[in-house]
C-alpha cells in the first residue's frame, strides 16, 4: 500500500508540471462549462453539451493520459528504476490508474455540474463516466505497456483515441455509424448518460461495456506478457 | 555469507547469438569489484541478469544467495543500482525524487538531506532535475542508489562523460560505502578509475572474462620486461633489470642526485588487455 500511495503522491506532482498530460484533464471540463453556460439554442436536448463532452472525455482523457505516462516512464528508464526498487508493477499501475481515475473523475464531476446535473442524477452520471474511464484506462495501459516510447505510444493513441472519443458525436449525425458506433463502450456510454432520468441501463449497455472491458484486459495482459512493464 | 554475489559459468544468447560465454565471477562483501571490457563486451547484461532482469541461458547465477532468475523483495531492499540510463524524473525536484525512493524504501525524511548533501546538492535540493548538468544528474542517481544503505550497489559506468570534479566526488563516495560494508559492482571502461577503485577487476571481452584479479596484480602479472626505467637530470633514460644486479648502480645514480624520474615497467591495464585481445578499450 505505502508504494501505491508514493507513487500516486509522485503523480499529482509529476502530472501538475506535464503541460501535455493536464490538458487532457482540463480540456473538455472547460470546454463544457464555456459552452453550457454561453451557447442556449432553442430546442437543444437538455445537458447536450455536457453529455457530449462527457462521453469524448471518457475517451479521450484517461486513455491519453494512461498511455503517455507509462510509455514516458518506460522511455526514461524511470519505470525500469521503480521495478527495481521493490515496486511491483501493479502496485505501479493502481498507483497511477488511481490518480487518473481520480482526476478525470473531478473533471467529469466539473462537467456533469456545468450541464446542470444535481444530486442522484450526478451521481448517476458520475458512476456511468467512472466506468468508461476505467475501459478507457485499461486500453491506455495496453497501449503504455506495448510501446518502447512516447513516440511509439502516440502512433497507436491518437488513432484509438479519435474512434472512441469522436464516436459518440459522429452517431448523432449518422445512422450508419450510430449503428456501429453501438459496440464501442464510449458510444454506450454516451447512450447511458443521455438517457439518465429518462431511461434506465439495458442488458445490452452492460453486456457491451462489459465486453469491451473484458477485451481491453485481455489486450493489456498481451501486452505486458509480450513487452513487460519496463 | 562468504560472497554476495557469483556467476557460475553464465552463459546468456540474444536470439542466436552468444553474448555471454560461461561467465564466472565472485564478489565478497565490502569488495570494489570492477567489470571492465569495451562497449558490446557483455558488461551491462552481466548487471541486467545480476539484478533480475534478465535471465541466463545457462548457469547458475546468484545473489545474497538468491538465484537471480527469481528474486525475493528483501533482495531489492538490500541493493542500490545507477544504470547508464539514470532513470530521473525531469519534471520533479532533487528532493522529490528522492523522496519518492525514500517513500517505497522507508527510509526517514533526514536521510534524503543526508544524501544530498553527500553529493554536494543540497544547494539544489528544490531544483528540478531538467535543469541540472550531467554531473549533477549522476551525482542525484548516485544519491539514490545509496539512499537505502544498500549491501550491494551496482553502478553501470558510473563516471562515463562527467568532469573531473564530480568523478571525484563519486570516487570519494564509492569508498565511503565501501568502507560502511557495502559490496560494490562497478562496470567501466576507464582503466584509470578501475586501478584506483577496485579490490578486483575482470576485464571481459566478447562476453568471455580473459582476466582476473587485483589491478596490480595482473599488472605484475604481464610485466615480462620487468625493468626499471631511470630518467637522468642530463635527460638520459637508462633501462635497468629489476633485481639486486641493478642496486649498485641505481644506488650510484642517486648518490650523484643525478635521478629525475625512476618507474617500474608494468604495462597499464590497457597494455594488459590489449595484449590478450588484440583490440583497444573504446
Amino acid at each position: 500500500m505505502k508504494n501505491i500511495i508514493a507513487i500516486f503522491q509522485k503523480q499529482i506532482k509529476d502530472t501538475l508540471k506535464n503541460k501535455s498530460v493536464l490538458i487532457e484533464f482540463l480540456i473538455f471540463p472547460i470546454m463544457s462549462i464555456i459552452m453550457e453556460y454561453s451557447i442556449h439554442i432553442e430546442g437543444m436536448p437538455e445537458h447536450f453539451f455536457a453529455n457530449m463532452f462527457a462521453a469524448m472525455y471518457v475517451g479521450m482523457a484517461p486513455l491519453v493520459a494512461m498511455s503517455a505516462i507509462i510509455s514516458e516512464e518506460k522511455e526514461k528508464n524511470t519505470l525500469r528504476v521503480l521495478l527495481m526498487s521493490n515496486v511491483k508493477p501493479a502496485e505501479y499501475l493502481i498507483g497511477v490508474g488511481c490518480y487518473i481515475w481520480i482526476i478525470c473523475m473531478m473533471g467529469s464531476c466539473a462537467i456533469g455540474i456545468s450541464g446542470g446535473y444535481k444530486g442522484k442524477m450526478l451521481l448517476s452520471f458520475l458512476t456511468i463516466i467512472g466506468v468508461g474511464v476505467l475501459v478507457s484506462m485499461l486500453i491506455g495501459a495496453a497501449i503504455g505497456t506495448s510501446s518502447k516510447n512516447q513516440m511509439a505510444a502516440t502512433s497507436l493513441t491518437v488513432p484509438v483515441m479519435v474512434v472512441f472519443a469522436f464516436l459518440p458525436m459522429l452517431s448523432t449525425f449518422n445512422e450508419s455509424i450510430e449503428k456501429v458506433a453501438k459496440i464501442a463502450y464510449s458510444q454506450q456510454v454516451s447512450i447511458l448518460i443521455n438517457g439518465i432520468g429518462k431511461t434506465g441501463a439495458s442488458a445490452e449497455n452492460a453486456v457491451i461495456i462489459s465486453g469491451n472491458f473484458l477485451i481491453a484486459v485481455v489486450l493489456f495482459g498481451y501486452a505486458y506478457k509480450k513487452s513487460g512493464m519496463a | 555469507m562468504e560472497y554476495v554475489i557469483e556467476m557460475q559459468d553464465v552463459v546468456r544468447n540474444f536470439d542466436r547469438k552468444e553474448v555471454l560465454k560461461g561467465v564466472n565471477l565472485k564478489v565478497s562483501p565490502g569488495e570494489i569489484f570492477g567489470l571492465l571490457g569495451p562497449s558490446g563486451a557483455g558488461k551491462t547484461t552481466i548487471i541486467k541478469i545480476l539484478t533480475g532482469q534478465l535471465r541466463c541461458t545457462k548457469g547458475a547465477s546468484m545473489i545474497l544467495g538468491q538465484d537471480t532468475g527469481a528474486l525475493e523483495p528483501f533482495v531489492y531492499r538490500k541493493m542500490g543500482m545507477m544504470m547508464d540510463n539514470l532513470g530521473l524524473y525531469e519534471r520533479l525536484s532533487c528532493y522529490d525524487n528522492l523522496k519518492l525512493f525514500a517513500k517505497i524504501y522507508q527510509v526517514p525524511r533526514g536521510r534524503i538531506s543526508e544524501v544530498l548533501r553527500q553529493v554536494d546538492l543540497a544547494d539544489a535540493a528544490r531544483e528540478p532535475v531538467s535543469k541540472l548538468s550531467k554531473g549533477m544528474r549522476g551525482r542525484l542517481a548516485l544519491a539514490r542508489a545509496v539512499m537505502n544503505e544498500p549491501e550491494i550497489l551496482f553502478l553501470d559506468e558510473p563516471s562515463s562523460g562527467l568532469d573531473p570534479q564530480a568523478v571525484s566526488m563519486i570516487h570519494q563516495l564509492i569508498k565511503k560505502e565501501q568502507e560502511r560494508g557495502a559490496a560494490i559492482f562497478l562496470t567501466t571502461h576507464n582503466m584509470e578509475e578501475a586501478s584506483k577503485l577496485c579490490d578486483h577487476i575482470a576485464l571481459l571481452n566478447e562476453g568471455k572474462i580473459v582476466e582476473y584479479g587485483s589491478p596490480k596484480e595482473i599488472c605484475l602479472r604481464y610485466n615480462h620486461q620487468n625493468k626499471l626505467q631511470i630518467r637522468l637530470l642530463d635527460g638520459r633514460n637508462v633501462a635497468l633489470p629489476n633485481g639486486s644486479m641493478a642496486a649498485d648502480e641505481v644506488k650510484d645514480y642517486l648518490e650523484k642526485e643525478m635521478v629525475e624520474t625512476i618507474h617500474s615497467t608494468e604495462p597499464s591495464l590497457e597494455t594488459v588487455f590489449m595484449e590478450l585481445t588484440g583490440r583497444r578499450f573504446e
